[in-house]
């Protein structure tokens, strides 16, 4: 399927792009999700926001199948993700069987995470070259082309080590598009930035709000971005999600106390 | 200083042989031990219990005995059962083995010292174990095993001294040899000691160093930066 | 299976394990010598005057990228040369002492960097004199990320004890080659070798890194 078609209503009887069934994940004592129900549409945007360890980063490191979850079912358009159906019953996910789920599924870190030894074209290519089996002049075509997108494309032979850490976040998002994913996910991707670069990042992430049809999962502390970019926000409190709705309803008016106490503990800050 | 020079006029031949099969026996051994090294430093890393055993028990057993009594034991008593090998072949094997262990330590360090993000980046952008091994893990631990890489490579070279003992013909034979004819201990001794110093400054400490700057120019880095 | 004689092993397994007691004495002495004159090495490498610096280090150096058996045959074959024979086990705790020395000279240097440049400030805003200084409040400073690398030179100088035999000091590689040159039997006086220093290394590895772990707390690093 080729992201380039425009967006498709979402029917009643189409499932969701994301679904969280009952999904728990526990640290030893530490419960990171509890019996999480979550459901995403297709083309949605919706951010986490939340107190440090109420499990809203967990909630993408198990959907891009980086940690197992201990209970529940993940489910990706319809298709279970973390398990898959044999003789009518599901079992865990195979390696395969991951492998191929996870090809609709790209995310973006907090800590960038390039390929120091490698170029930012190089970063870019890496993927399609070796993951999609492209070759290397549709992918050079392809990285350039989001490069562009990104406005990085002057940096295309640099190290990353020569980029400012805003640079390097954009070359970041580039390579993440480059594998064509359906549902993005962006990981507290301004925390680890310089306060004057935060919004060239944010910029990039607005463009593909406006431009793709992409279901975006944003792990945020930017309130002021959430509130302006997403479709729904959830708040996230001990692995459950305290409170969601419209971002204007959950940001402006608050219906839960712990929504209160933490959103107004961030915007002091602020 | 002219009783050294005839010294080194008669005996200089002598010494050029040695040296160049202590060179052979460092390049082969050097070889053996990177592919040791390599295999057993992944498979110490390995999920599988049994797979980290052998591993396990190849390091602790080559590091835990002497290199000395692993090449007796190599050239010795490997005979009885059945396996005869040449003592040349005998001596860079021994060597290769001892210092594999100790560079599989050494590859097992630099793997994991690769952050974590860069597992879990290679995961999110679909990249197959092998590759995100291939392309990602091992060009960035490469970078950061070179320098223990260079000291195992100097005592890897003064190791070599002891396959004299099996009588090969190295640098440190001739020595024995030339020592033992002439009496001129510290001439001949001396000389071997210096030539090894020269083999370890001159050839092995600058082709490191080179290596290590061409890496860090591929990761885009000037060295120390 | 593949000819082990138990008896055989048996009958030089007491021998052996005499000889052991030997290669034990040879690595402690030898690490003694080390540890007191790598400090003198390393000390040595910091001093203002430059040409004793300079020397020091190129003897380290030097030491430290040369082959351990061929300096064993030097400092005993060299002395006679000169007019001064050495026994054996003289040479040789001289020859494996001086090569320890200079790794672990390196390990102190290593220690003693990673002593922060302020330590040495407040030394001297406090009047404190040189020798003070190093005793009291920088030596015990870098001891702690010194201890794994001298518990690692300890166990080595152990495993390299066995090139003591090339001049004839009697430890367990020499007694074992004895056994093997009288009976024409190498299989079990090797092999016993080699267990007998896997038994030795193995746990003493094992000990140092529990020592380490409990000198680390007992120096409040931890």
């Amino acid at each position: 399927m080729d992201n380039d078609t425009h967006p498709i209503r979402l029917r009643e009887t189409d499932p969701p792009a994301v679904r969280f069934s009952q999904v728990s994940k526990h640290y030893g004592d530490l419960t990171v999700l509890d019996s999480l129900d979550l459901d995403i549409a297709a083309n949605e945007i919706v951010s986490i926001i939340g107190p440090s360890g109420s499990g809203k980063t967990t909630v993408l490191r198990v959907l891009m199948t980086l940690e197992p979850i201990d209970d529940g079912v993940i489910y990706l358009y319809g298709q279970p993700l973390t398990h898959m159906e044999r003789g009518g019953i599901l079992v865990q996910s195979s390696d395969a069987h991951l492998r191929k789920m996870r090809s609709d599924i790209g995310m973006v870190f907090q800590h960038f995470n390039l390929f120091p030894h490698m170029t930012v074209i190089e970063n870019c290519m890496e993927a399609p070259v070796q993951a999609l089996g492209l070759s290397k002049d549709e992918a050079r075509e392809r990285s350039m082309d989001l490069l562009t997108m990104v406005g990085i494309a002057d940096k295309a032979g640099q190290h990353p080590s020569r980029l400012s850490g805003g640079q390097q976040q954009r070359v970041a998002i580039a390579r993440a598009l480059a594998m064509r994913p359906k549902v993005m996910l962006f990981d507290e991707v301004t925390s680890a930035l310089d306060p004057e670069v935060i919004g060239e990042v944010l910029n990039v992430i607005r463009q593909l709000a406006g431009e793709h049809d992409l279901t975006m999962i944003i792990v945020t502390h930017q309130m002021g971005f959430a509130r302006e970019i997403s479709d729904r926000v959830c708040f996230f409190y001990e692995g459950r999600i305290a409170e969601q709705g419209p971002p204007d309803q959950l940001i402006g008016n608050p219906q839960n106390e712990r929504t209160r106490m933490f959103l107004s503990a961030v915007l002091d800050a602020d | 200083m002219e009783r050294y020079l005839d010294f080194l006029v008669e005996y200089g031949p002598r010494f050029v042989d040695g040296t160049i099969v202590t060179v052979q026996q460092t390049v082969l051994a050097a070889l053996l031990a990177v592919a040791i090294a390599l295999v057993m430093g992944l498979m110490k890393l390995s999920k599988l219990f049994l797979v980290r055993s052998v591993a396990t028990t190849y390091i602790e057993i080559f590091r835990g005995t002497s290199l000395l009594i692993q090449l007796f034991w190599i050239f010795f008593v490997l005979p009885l059962f059945g396996i005869t090998l040449e003592k040349f072949t005998a001596g860079f094997i021994a060597v290769g083995m001892n210092l594999g262990a100790y560079g599989a330590e050494v590859v097992r360090g630099a793997i994991i010292s690769v952050p974590r993000g860069q597992y879990e980046v290679a995961i999110a952008l679909n990249l197959s174990p092998y590759k995100r091994m291939t392309r990602i893990i091992l060009p960035q631990a490469l970078i950061a095993m070179l320098p223990p890489w260079g000291n195992l490579f100097i005592e890897l070279l003064k190791g070599t001294a002891l396959v004299a003992l099996i009588s090969v013909t190295d640098l440190m034979f001739e020595a024995r040899q030339i020592n033992g004819t002439t009496f001129l201990s510290a001439e001949a001794f001396g000389t071997a000691l210096i030539i090894y110093y020269l083999l370890a400054r001159l050839l092995i400490s600058p082709s490191m160093l080179a290596l290590e700057r061409v890496m860090a120019r591929k990761m885009g880095r000037t060295p120390g930066g | 299976m593949f000819d082990w004689k138990w008896d055989f092993t048996f009958e030089i397994l007491p021998r052996l394990l005499l000889a052991t007691t030997n290669t034990l004495l040879a690595a402690g002495i030898g690490y003694t010598i080390a540890l007191v004159v790598g400090l003198a090495f390393a000390l040595g490498q910091r001093t203002s005057i430059t040409l004793l610096t300079v020397a020091v280090r190129e003897c380290v150096e030097f030491i430290r990228s040369t082959p351990l058996v061929l300096q064993i045959f030097f400092v005993f074959y060299v002395g006679p040369q000169v007019g001064v024979t050495l026994a054996p086990w003289t040479a040789g705790m001289i020859a494996i002492g001086l090569h320890y020395a200079s790794y672990l000279s390196e390990v102190y240097r290593a220690g003693l960097d990673s002593v922060p440049k302020g330590q040495w400030e407040a030394c001297k805003a406090l009047n404190l004199s040189m020798g003070r200084s190093y005793f009291r409040i920088i030596i015990p400073q870098a001891l702690p990320p010194a201890i794994p690398g001298m518990g690692n030179y300890l166990v080595g100088i152990f495993k390299d004890t066995p090139m003591l035999s090339v001049i004839g000091v009697a430890e367990l590689l020499h007694t074992a080659n004895a056994v093997g040159s009288e009976t024409y039997r190498f299989l079990e006086p090797y092999t016993l070798v080699g267990i007998l220093f896997l038994a030795i290394s193995l746990p003493a590895a094992f000990g140092l890194r529990r020592f380490e772990t409990w000198a680390r707390r007992a120096l409040g690093v931890d």
